[in-house]
């Protein structure tokens, strides 16, 4: 068992580890954070994707003790996000899910994919998110679900922005992404 | 499927790397995992340790050496795929790695762990053979420079000794003549390909090269095919002529595979040279 020191959604952890666990079992097993899907664990399925540093990762394919000292972001940890709420919003309007095994990796490279490619069409749209695979919907509407996130953003882009709110993840900020923030904090919550 | 059970070391210099891969038992470096971990996952790969070379700060890191770019084993397919350093290969790199797999699995998988594993349908050993690349061995004798094509020695073979890592790869810089095609044959995006075709000509440098990649083995150099494309143009390499040359090289391809990646290969060839 080796100690690490990690921070999951915020919250700073210290736990000891086995090195063979994986990220993903330790979010879930050890962290109660079952957010986070197993569907293949070899990294084609997509379900356990999380934020690894800012970037999405496969939690399956990441063993824990080499994550000492990182910052860990699951679906759980996006409360008060301007982007995942409207991406919460998007998903629910457009029937994007049914049984919901794939939602939460779904929602994470959505997230990145808004942030990312902020002028994605829906050919790229489903390029990016053929690493996160779905049994139930047919992919259409979760395509339409990111659409309707991205149509608010390039006018959000544009749009002169004030004051950029401080983001959790400080790395992962750019100007571009403060004037998204703000323009989407600025809509009425549904 | 879960890991079987292993030692985890991450030493922080390559140094301290070599050390720990030398020490008793069976040792494996692990990369960006991307690789590894399904198989680790899976119980294909049951070693008694991992070296964690990811805290080795110097492997990411990309260099100008004049007329080449040193690019640390370390780095990303996501850093590669996003640009940001002028690598002067017309980006060709920024394109293949922008090509594999999907962000999630870029962002944590390396070129370095991508060309040690000598994967046949793997992206970077098809592209690095194609711009005449070198790989930078380390061990406790020092360092030692490889090219690609005696590097690679076939599926998931490649010419580094045991207790030895790959450290860097060199990348020669192309002129600004030089053009180049790069087509893969997949059935879903992000999958691994069926056939890789990689093409490259450099008229300052007098430079052509035609590889074919995902074959079972090895990539396939098809260099007397690529002169005659230099020489000729696109009207030398037909398809026929591109199936023909295959299958002289690669006499035990089934009918459809040869076509598959002469298809591939023509493909990345007109690429390169249509006007
Ligand atoms: C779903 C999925 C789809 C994929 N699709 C593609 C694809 O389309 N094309 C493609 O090219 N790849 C694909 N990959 C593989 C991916 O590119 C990996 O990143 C790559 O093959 C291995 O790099 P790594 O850094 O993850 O290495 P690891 O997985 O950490 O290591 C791989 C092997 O190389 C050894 N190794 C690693 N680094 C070194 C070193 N510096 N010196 C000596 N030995 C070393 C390790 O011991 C191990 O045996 C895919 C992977 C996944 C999970
Ligand atoms: S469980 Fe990690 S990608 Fe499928
Ligand atoms: S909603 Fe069931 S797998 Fe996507």
């Amino acid at each position: 068992m080796i100690p690490i020191t990690l921070t999951v959604n915020g919250r700073r952890v210290e736990a000891t580890v086995e090195p063979r666990t994986h990220l993903a079992d330790f979010l879930r097993e050890q962290q109660r954070l079952t957010g986070t899907h197993l569907g293949c664990e070899q990294g084609v399925c997509g379900a356990c994707t999380i934020l690894l540093d800012g970037v999405p990762a496969r939690a399956c394919l990441a063993f824990a003790v080499a994550c000492d000292g990182a910052e860990i972001r699951t679906v759980e940890g996006f409360d008060g996000d301007p982007l995942m709420a409207r991406l919460r919003e998007a998903f629910s309007a457009e029937h994007a899910l049914q049984c919901g095994f794939c939602t939460p990796g779904m929602l994470i490279s959505a997230y990145d994919l808004i942030r990312r490619l902020p002028e994605a069409d829906e050919a790229r749209i489903r390029r990016e998110l053929s690493g996160n695979l779905c049994r139930c919907t047919g992919y259409v509407g979760i395509v339409a679900a990111v659409q309707r996130v991205l149509a608010e953003v390039p006018k959000a882009a544009t749009a002169p922005s004030p004051a950029a709110e401080a983001s959790p993840s400080a790395r992962a900020d750019t100007p571009l992404w403060g004037k998204i923030k703000t323009a989407l904090g600025a809509k009425p919550k549904a | 499927m879960k890991a079987a059970a292993f030692d985890y070391v991450a030493p922080q210099t390559v140094a301290a790397a070599l050390d720990a891969l030398d020490a008793e038992g069976e040792a494996r470096i692990l990369a960006g995992g991307q690789s590894l971990a399904p198989l680790l996952n899976l119980r294909l790969a049951t070693p008694k340790r991992l070296v964690d070379i990811g805290r080795i700060a110097a492997l990411r890191r990309i260099e100008d050496r004049g007329d080449h770019h040193r690019i640390g084993a370390m780095v990303t397919h996501a850093a590669i795929e996003d640009g940001g350093m002028a690598l002067a290969d017309h980006g060709m790199l920024a394109h293949v790695a922008a090509g594999i797999a999907y962000r999630a699995v870029r962002n944590r998988g390396t070129i370095g762990g991508s060309l040690a594993h000598a994967d046949p349908s793997g992206d970077w050993p098809s592209a690095l053979m194609a711009l005449d690349a070198r790989a930078v061995a380390a061990g406790r004798a020092g360092e030692r420079e490889i090219a690609i094509r005696d590097f690679l020695r076939g599926a998931f073979a490649t010419a580094l000794e045991p207790g030895e890592m790959l450290t860097a790869i060199l990348l020669p810089k192309l002129s600004a003549a030089a053009r180049w095609g790069y087509y893969k044959i997949v059935r879903k995006a992000g999958e691994f390909p069926e056939a890789i075709g990689a093409a490259l000509f450099d008229s300052e440098r007098r430079r052509a090269r035609i590889v074919i990649g995902a074959l079972g083995s090895a990539p396939l150099p098809l260099d007397n095919l690529a002169a005659r494309a230099a020489e000729k143009g696109i009207e030398a390499v037909a398809l026929d002529a591109v199936e023909a040359a295959l299958r002289e090289a690669a006499p035990d391809l089934d009918r459809i595979a040869l076509r598959h990646h002469a298809v591939a290969a023509r493909r990345a060839i007109l690429e390169a040279l249509a006007p």
